[in-house]
């Protein structure tokens, strides 16, 4: 990763103008335990690092020691606030590698949670963006509803974070009673919710000057660092997992992905506004054409996948995470290895924030909507 | 008037205080000051932690909570209980941090915020404390001694996050209070005073508020006083999500609440303030009447008057934070430069204008708008309209020549230099490509 140079001499410290300022591990705004080390001159950022690794867990090489359904759950604790659509990229991908035929009606089940943790995914986004650039009501007003996907998890799951969502082959149990309505409440209120958060920051003057024009990224540059998710439609690039290379049930959903223009903080979370709608729209589709039957395929026992290699990457909600994952035909894995959608995004930080002031760094962390359990992982 | 006179208590406390064998001289000059200066500087402090709860309760209502609710009924007792366990706590010292001033840097934070209210004319009568014929540039002046404290302790700190906010808050406070001050000079031009209780008398005499002679003037004033006091969305120097506390991020229990109670007394100073120059500070329609019969009920109805007046002004501020993003540090001193110091200018020019139309009105094919000169300009309803008309005018001038001013500006153009968002149906397949062009080709 890149160094920034400090002035260490006597001489240089007095005669630069420059100061180096340490954001975090402990700061209220780098979302987690990430540290940022800045070069200033005044308030404007010359030089930037990233330095991680505080909530490094060693998670692929435990999953070299584990029973492929003992890694599951470690799975759920990549990113945190997704932990559903981490916990499908594991089951999908250790399902396809032994071929096993899922019912459809586990499909449908999982696209619907998987969205909806999705727009919680955005919710918490927006709450942070929100306080980050100062709005402190967006905060409550989005975890507000962030509450209400969280107690149709609890229902479903047992727990409201931490949740274990998933089995190799299918689902642990089906629906419980009354989930329908719960999610058709949920899904039939958040429009008007989304509309109260518009009215707050969209046309606001001041949440313009805080975010139109700041970390831009080029669409060029976004897919050369390899940027995925809002983080690369942002910048004018229509690609999303969902559409290219559909799974679960995406196949036979229809939406748009939302694509910005200026590739800028203000972008993207528009971006991230209308995904939350289309979110919505999938969910209420696949409500809608949910088949029945059972949810769970015959899987085996003992899990051997045959020897091989294998990828498969889903659309998490901050953007492509995939799992390369190698088999020597034994019970657990040779190798693991995740994409980690944050830390590709990461990369981008130094390039968007030089010559922005300080203020904006913070707004740019935020607009990358990072997690830092995935990255340290 | 009889100097004694002037500083008597009201006739009611004077007959008790003779009653404990004091000196006519003895209670004017030094019994009866302490007593003010002891209830005001105790209704500032228990007014300033009710601020508090007040704002709590208000933000807890705009984002769907309740707020304080365990501390007596309603929370009502909160402020109480956060004051005792700000006491208790244990008052820290970075390491390195320059000792004296450190620990000396939020006294006279609070000082400055507490020593306006000695001329602030809360009612008539009685209600004024002292009435110093410099009030209003003796409020300016001390208030702007706080700046000093919050550098002072910025610096201190030894905290790169703390001098930061210390740096932020002494060129926003310098910025904005120079619109601050101009913004005033309107009214004063109405008022012919600088004695705040003369300010409120002149409005009573010519029975109209200066809002209405300057809504410009009290826009300004309004603007740069929420800025001024360093509160949402102008609350730079102790941005949270950037710069941790800003400038009180070291400061720790009492000294941190004496920080946190001077933000609080300065809003009320500047509500104040603006309560007295542009809202007609004690006065409300029909509430002379009590005077005729009722002097010590009036007195007492007028303070609840401005307490109201000024009450609004307060949850004005609330408002706005709880509703608004922060702005960025330059954009903050854009607006302080190039849009609230023109419009200010503009606005002294106006005014100065108007009086001399209308003065010059007078008399002029038979008409009739000026009173008289001499207790401030006391004008007749056809020369009130003629001002309001011109008060209003000023906004719109103001606004049309602060938007030639900046209209190259980034932060004018916002909402053209955004393109939005437009919706796609990626195919199957498709990798990603930089440009829609390059899709198309894909395709």
């Amino acid at each position: 990763m890149h160094q920034v140079e400090v002035a260490t001499t006597r001489e240089t410290l007095l005669d630069s103008p420059e100061m180096v300022l340490n954001m975090g591990p402990q700061h209220p705004s780098t979302h987690g335990v990430l540290r940022v080390v800045l070069k200033l001159d005044g308030e404007t950022v010359i030089d930037l690092d990233c330095d991680i690794g505080y909530l490094h867990r060693g998670m692929e090489k435990i999953a070299e020691n584990r029973l492929y359904p003992m890694i599951a759950p470690y799975w759920d604790r990549l990113d945190y606030i997704a932990a559903v659509s981490n916990g499908l990229l594991w089951v999908e991908t250790v399902e396809q590698m032994l071929g096993l035929d899922v019912p459809p009606r586990a499909h449908y089940i999982r696209t619907i949670l998987t969205e909806l943790n999705r727009i919680s995914s955005h919710l918490l986004w927006l709450a942070t963006h929100g306080l980050d650039i100062g709005s402190f009501t967006v905060l409550l007003w989005a975890l507000r509803e962030r509450e209400e996907i969280l107690k149709i998890f609890e229902r479903q799951f047992g727990a409201r974070l931490t949740c274990h969502a998933w089995r190799i082959g299918g689902m642990p149990n089906d629906t419980y009673d009354g989930f329908t309505e719960d999610v058709t409440r949920f899904v039939d209120n958040f429009p008007h919710r989304l509309a109260e958060y518009e009215t707050l920051l969209s046309e606001n003057r001041i949440w313009l000057g805080r975010t139109v024009g700041i970390g831009v990224i080029s669409a060029e540059d976004a897919i050369a660092i390899g940027l995925s998710g809002p983080a690369l439609r942002g910048s004018g690039v229509a690609w999303d997992i969902r559409k290219s290379r559909p799974y679960a049930a995406y196949a036979d959903m229809e939406f748009e992905v939302p694509v910005g223009e200026n590739g800028d903080t203000y972008d993207r979370y528009l971006v991230r506004l209308e995904e939350m709608r289309q979110s919505r729209l999938i969910v209420q589709q696949a409500l809608k054409r949910m088949p029945d039957g059972p949810v769970n395929a015959k899987v085996p026992k003992i899990i051997k996948p045959p020897a091989g290699d294998y990828y498969h990457s889903i659309e998490g909600p901050k953007g492509e995470i995939g799992c390369y994952l190698v088999s020597d035909g034994s019970s657990r894995p040779a190798r693991v290895r995740v994409r980690p959608p944050c830390l590709i995004n990461l990369q981008a930080l130094r390039q968007m924030c030089l010559g922005h002031l300080v203020a904006d760094v913070v707004a740019i962390i935020g607009t990358l909507d990072i997690v830092l359990g995935e990255i340290d992982r | 008037m009889d100097m004694l006179a002037l500083f008597a208590p009201p006739d009611l406390i004077n007959g008790l205080l003779l009653k404990l064998r004091l000196g006519q001289e003895t209670i004017n000059y030094v019994v009866w000051p302490f007593i003010q200066i002891g209830a005001v500087v105790t209704g500032v402090a228990v007014w300033a932690a009710y601020a508090t709860y007040l704002e709590r309760k208000i933000s807890a209502f705009m984002q769907a909570r309740l707020g304080p609710m365990r501390v007596g009924p309603w929370g009502l007792l909160q402020p109480i209980a956060d004051a005792i366990k700000l006491l208790t706590k244990e008052d820290l010292k970075p390491d390195r941090a320059d000792t004296y001033i450190f620990f000396f840097a939020p006294f006279i934070s609070v000082v400055a915020a507490f020593v306006v209210f000695a001329v602030i004319p809360f009612a008539p009568d009685w209600g004024v404390v002292t009435d110093i014929n410099i009030g209003l540039l003796f409020v300016l002046s001390v208030s702007s001694v706080g700046v000093l404290a919050l550098i002072l302790a910025g610096w201190s700190s030894n905290s790169k996050y703390a001098l930061l906010g210390g740096l932020r808050s002494s060129a926003q406070m310098v910025s904005y209070e120079v619109a601050m001050g101009m913004a005033l000079i309107g009214a004063l031009m109405f008022a012919r005073t600088l004695s705040l209780s003369g300010i409120v008398s002149a409005q009573g005499l010519d029975s109209i508020w200066y809002i209405f002679y300057q809504p410009l003037g009290f826009i300004i004033f309004l603007i740069s006083g929420i800025a001024e006091n360093n509160r949402a969305p102008f609350d730079l120097p102790e941005a949270e999500s950037e710069l941790v506390a800003g400038f009180h991020t070291e400061y720790s229990g009492m000294r941190w609440s004496l920080f946190f109670m001077a933000e609080y007394a300065a809003m009320i100073v500047v509500s104040a303030i603006a309560t007295s120059v542009f809202l007609g500070g004690w006065y409300f329609p029909g509430v002379w009447r009590l005077g005729i019969n009722y002097p010590h009920l009036f007195v007492a109805l007028s303070l609840v008057v401005f307490l109201v007046k000024m009450s609004v002004l307060l949850y004005v501020y609330f408002w706005l934070r709880w509703t608004f993003p922060r702005y960025r540090y330059d954009q903050l001193m854009d607006l302080g430069w190039k849009w609230m110091l023109p419009a200010a200018l503009l606005n002294i020019t106006l005014t100065a204008i108007a009086i001399f139309v209308v003065q010059a009105l007078d008399g002029w094919r038979g008409m009739d708008t000026v009173t008289s000169l001499a207790r401030g300009v006391n004008l007749t309803a056809t020369g009130k309209a003629i001002m309001i008309a011109f008060g209003a005018l000023g906004v719109f001038i103001a606004a049309g020549m602060l938007s030639v001013i900046n209209h190259g500006a980034r932060d004018f153009n916002l909402k053209k230099q955004r393109v939005g968002i437009r919706l796609t149906n990626p195919p199957k397949g498709q990798t990603a490509v930089a440009s829609a062009a390059a899709a198309a080709a894909a395709e």
